[in-house]
């Protein structure tokens, strides 16, 4: 990829020799910005590309705990642990594509809902009032506090007995205290892990609408209020279109890192496993790592790339086709 | 401009319900820290029945929080300044020069940012042990696998970030250092950075809050280690044990917290307008 033409020579950062060939240095310099991405370049490669390559290669291998001490004997194995990861009639198979489908899921309902919740409070807090500062520290807080700390506090309020969820829920007269439900477990998990993984979620997507805010000409609206625009037709016509761009990098990151999720079940979770959360990537986990069937995780992972680099590539051709054509 | 009624129900709509959603938690979290072991293992009650700080004290003897702490500072800090000091480079480099392959090293370090974590935990985990073996250099076992892992991670996001902001920096600036007889690092360090100082702030917080908050790959690295857990996999692992002080593990994520929402408040000008800059791409 972009790897060929940057040549990674590390030591060439050091400032050249003075010289005062002014206007012209960055022509006599060619590999001056090849210099300057070299260290990006190497630890992408290192940490990342390599990796991947290798977890492809891996797909292919049969690397269960027997040779994991060994890992470079165990046997090519071709297309069999996609074999099993595709089909349906297979056990394992079947759960993949389950997981796969609570994945989408619960990625439509998050991403839908972060944006929303997001968008909302770029727009309510986008005019000075008082004590707007003071919302929007409120509203950044779940995005500052470490992951862990709020989904462990989120994973007290779900307990079944001393939770705060369900003491609501009593107090409201939804439920009696001897009927409480579980949320940890059972199929209302599916919910717990979509508010929290909202709850963490929301504030980044309101981080960067509001950013994108901030760039938008005031006298856009002016003008349109002249004319007699309300708030509603401002927002569809001025609001959304100039935030095209952001919220073209919005939605794709938004997507890709709820797709992947593995911090939400897995603090919430712990060791029990609920199904109605089986996420993908912690459905992957479990496998490759509490059964040490390593070769088939990694197939599971490289069929999860492969589908997010289609949907990925999908979204980028839909949404610049659209902005080509406005 | 004047608002309309409609606009401001939508306003105080929108605020009261994001709020109560937001704040729950932080004051269940707040809340619980201060009450007495018994209350925590009852029905929730809004107050305390008896205001104590015990659990504070007490956590750092039930878990070794000093050293996840410790471990926590130490990753996090390392991995944020190499994280920026790199991304500094790349993206000048991509900001000022039209060089071929440009585009391909963008689209390259954006699209990993789809690679899923679970596909190269454990490669990378086997060539850290390769490269451990073969040179020396200790990747396993110690903390320098975790910090080599998150700044890589977070240059992506933090290339992207400040070529938005370089970009909207006047060439004018650097023709000038030029004409002046400045090579290109010193253009970079006497010129480019002081005016983009909010954009390497933003990108120096980003990178610490994704570093102090990662799981998975700590719990594959160091997990195993008990000197080496960082917060995240420390408590994580106690929150999952049966009996749970809750109060105590609320003391402690607070003081975890505190810290960074701290620093990230104070920044948050910063951190908007440097989000500002790469959003008008």
């Amino acid at each position: 990829m972009a790897i060929t033409t940057a040549t990674p020579s590390p030591q060439a950062v050091r400032p050249g020799g003075g010289g005062k060939d002014g206007v012209k240095r960055h022509q006599s310099k060619p590999w001056l910005p090849y210099a300057l991405i070299a260290p990006a370049v190497v630890f992408e490669l290192l940490i990342h590309f390599t990796p991947m390559v290798t977890g492809i290669w891996i797909s292919f291998l049969e690397l269960t705990n027997y040779f994991i001490a060994n890992w470079s004997q165990a046997p090519f194995v071709g297309f069999h642990n996609y074999g099993i990861a595709i089909s349906l009639t297979n056990a394992q198979g079947a759960a993949l594509l389950n997981s796969f489908a609570i994945s989408c899921g619960f990625t439509l309902v998050v991403v839908g809902l972060s944006w929303g919740f997001g968008m909302s409070a770029a727009v309510a807090l986008q005019r000075s009032f008082r004590a707007r500062a003071i919302f929007r520290t409120i509203f950044l807080i779940p995005y500052a506090i470490p992951i862990y700390a709020g989904i462990i506090a989120w994973k007290f309020m779900f307990q079944q007995q001393t939770g705060v969820i369900n003491q609501m829920i009593v107090f409201l007269h939804l439920a009696t205290p001897t009927s409480q439900p579980f949320w940890l477990i059972g199929s209302n998990s599916f919910g717990a892990l979509c508010v929290v993984a909202i709850w963490r979620t929301w504030p980044f997507a309101f981080l960067m609408l509001m950013a994108g805010l901030q760039t938008i000409n005031e006298d856009l609206y002016e003008a349109s209020a002249l004319d007699g625009a309300r708030p509603f037709r401002q927002w569809r016509s001025i609001t959304l279109p100039e935030l095209g761009a952001v919220n073209k990098v919005l939605v794709l990151v938004l997507f890709l890192w709820t797709f992947n999720d593995f911090n939400d079940p897995a603090i919430l979770f712990g060791e029990s496993q609920p199904p109605a959360g089986d996420l993908v990537s912690w459905h992957i986990y479990n496998n490759a790592f509490t059964i040490q069937n390593f070769g088939f995780g990694a197939a599971m992972s490289t069929l999860l790339l492969l589908f997010l680099l289609v949907v990925s590539v999908l979204y980028l051709l839909f949404v610049n086709r659209r902005s080509t054509r406005a | 401009m004047r608002e309309t009624t409609a606009f401001k129900v939508f306003r105080v709509v929108v605020i009261v319900v994001l709020t109560i959603f937001v704040a729950l938690p932080l004051y269940v979290m707040i809340v619980s820290s201060v009450k007495p072991l018994a209350d925590v293992q009852s029905t929730f009650t809004w107050w305390p029945t008896t205001f104590t700080i015990q659990p504070f004290i007490d956590i750092w003897t039930t878990v070794p929080l000093a050293q996840y702490f410790g471990n926590s500072v130490i990753v996090s800090t390392a991995a944020s300044l190499c994280s920026v000091i790199i991304a500094t480079f790349a993206a000048y480099g991509v900001s000022r020069w039209r060089f071929r392959g440009r585009s391909v090293f963008t689209t390259a370090v954006l699209s990993t940012q789809m690679f899923p974590g679970i596909l190269f935990l454990l490669p990378l985990y086997i060539i850290f042990v390769n490269i451990h073996t073969a040179t020396g250099i200790p990747l396993v076992g110690t903390l320098w696998g975790l910090i080599i892992t998150y700044l890589t991670f977070t240059l992506p996001f933090a290339i992207w970030m400040l070529t938005g902001y370089f970009d909207n920096i006047p060439r004018d600036l650097d023709e000038a250092a030029k004409v002046d007889g400045a090579s290109a690092l010193t253009t970079l360090f006497r010129v480019i950075l002081p005016v983009a100082r909010p954009g390497i702030v933003a990108v120096i917080v980003y990178s610490f809050i994704t570093a102090w908050g990662e799981l998975l790959f700590a719990s594959a690295f160091v997990g195993q280690f008990q000197n080496l857990r960082t917060l995240s996999v420390g408590l994580t692992q106690y929150s999952s044990e049966t009996a749970v002080f809750w109060n105590q593990i609320m003391a402690a994520s607070l003081v975890v917290s505190v810290p960074v929402v701290v620093g990230f408040l104070l920044l948050q000008r910063n951190f908007v307008a440097g989000l500002s800059a790469g959003a008008v791409k």
